[in-house]
């Protein structure tokens, strides 16, 4: 470079010198933006990619004694029966004498959260202070969605106690006749 | 004269170093981040807001998809125990090559009768509809197989957490720990065989894959 300078620069050297100087010189400015922004797009996919992991405890099976079961007062569950088309069926206290009968309620923070806001205040008031109860029932119907949309409710509304238990017969009843039994 | 030549000296920096470092950075990120492999069952997960992260090791995963059901370890060494427990169990044998592809795959979806044949295809042969997924039932017998294999992981972590115990710096994760990854749109029965499954073993603590959902107030 230097000699090539030296051999042309005899006619006028300083014209010549200053545009190799010009030239010498790429801007990098745009060029390290464009490496930065990508950095910054590969380290948030990099950490956000990692999936979230929801725990999940369930009772252990009795497998010696399957009617070894606590009796739970009438006035303290209520019982989730999760349908299809993302609705779910609640009621409260027992199927036969239910204190509040079976109704249909959507997902999400105008549904089902205002009923379990409503319950987790009502509950102590009607069973000497004693905690809500959730009973989740997920109908063969329902998808994996409803599941965990319910059990995030749970941890939402900071439910204590509930558990994920199997429907019986009479409860699917209750669902087709609400009309959410469907495929 | 003097200063005019200070001020234009001042007004272009040198990038090349940055130039070099950011794209040192670049290509590191970049590396990193395709190092994971692309899954062959495509689950798309529901969302929750739930902040714990899954873990990287110690981990069997059950994904739930389009009604089938693989099983997958995360750790190669846990996945060789496990493959030499099962071959024992169902008297299928495995080759010394079979164990080191087996080491390799991260999550399957066949009964056990025809995984040689799924291990002697390439890597991007084992596409998911050749795979019917694996065998499961309510029973806690040899046929449904998705016990087995949860079962022998969960030994094969043991034993090799137990064979590390001499080495320096080691901690004992613990037992091997259950996810389930489910389809948001997978139906119940299917989750729930899953589930049956886990508990019969007294496996009564899993947990669900999610995807990230911001707090809503």
């Amino acid at each position: 470079m230097a000699e090539l300078n030296q051999d042309s620069g005899k006619g006028d050297k300083g014209g010549k010198v200053r545009s190799k100087k010009n030239g010498g010189k790429v801007d990098l400015t745009a060029m390290v933006d464009l490496a930065f922004l990508l950095i910054t797009f590969f380290m948030l996919t990099t950490s956000l990619n990692k999936p979230q992991a929801m725990d999940v405890a369930m009772p252990d099976k009795n497998k010696i004694d399957q009617n070894d079961n606590l009796e739970i007062a009438d006035t303290r569950s209520i019982t989730l029966l999760l349908g299809s088309d993302n609705k779910i069926s609640w009621y409260y206290g027992q199927l036969a004498k239910p204190i509040y009968a079976p109704a249909t309620v959507e997902y999400g923070k105008e549904g089902i959260r205002q009923v379990l806001l409503k319950m987790q205040k009502e509950v102590p008031a009607r069973s000497q202070g004693k905690d809500l109860i959730v009973v989740i029932r997920p109908s063969e119907k329902s998808v994996q969605r409803n599941l965990v949309d319910i059990l995030d409710e749970m941890k939402i509304v900071d439910v204590k106690r509930y558990m994920i238990s199997k429907i019986n017969d009479d409860e699917i009843e209750v669902l087709k006749s609400e009309g959410l039994y469907n495929d | 004269m003097g200063k005019a030549k200070v001020k234009r000296a001042s007004t272009s920096i040198d990038m090349t170093a940055m130039c070099d470092v950011s794209f040192l950075l670049l290509t590191f990120f970049v590396l990193t981040a395709t190092a994971r492999q692309p899954e062959v069952l495509v689950v798309d997960t529901p969302a929750s807001t739930t902040p714990d992260k899954l873990p990287d090791d110690n981990l069997g995963i059950i994904s739930v998809a389009n009604g089938k059901i693989f099983f997958g370890v995360k750790n190669p060494n846990v996945r060789e125990i496990t493959l030499r427990n099962m071959s024992q169990k169902y008297n299928v044998a495995f080759s010394a090559e079979d164990y080191e592809k087996f080491k390799q795959l991260d999550e399957f979806g066949v009964p056990i009768k025809n995984l040689r044949q799924l291990l002697s295809l390439e890597n991007d042969a084992r596409k998911e509809n050749i795979q019917p997924g694996i065998p499961v039932d309510s029973t806690e017998t040899a046929s449904n197989e998705l016990y087995s294999w949860v079962q022998e992981a969960r030994k094969a972590t043991i034993e090799f957490n137990r064979s590390r115990e001499g080495e320096k710096d080691f901690v004992d994760p613990g037992p091997m720990k259950v996810a389930i990854k489910a389809d948001a749109e997978e139906k119940y029965p299917v989750v729930n065989l899953i589930i049956e499954t886990l508990r019969n073993q007294k496996q009564n603590k899993f947990s669900f894959v999610t995807g990230l959902r911001a707090a809503e107030e």
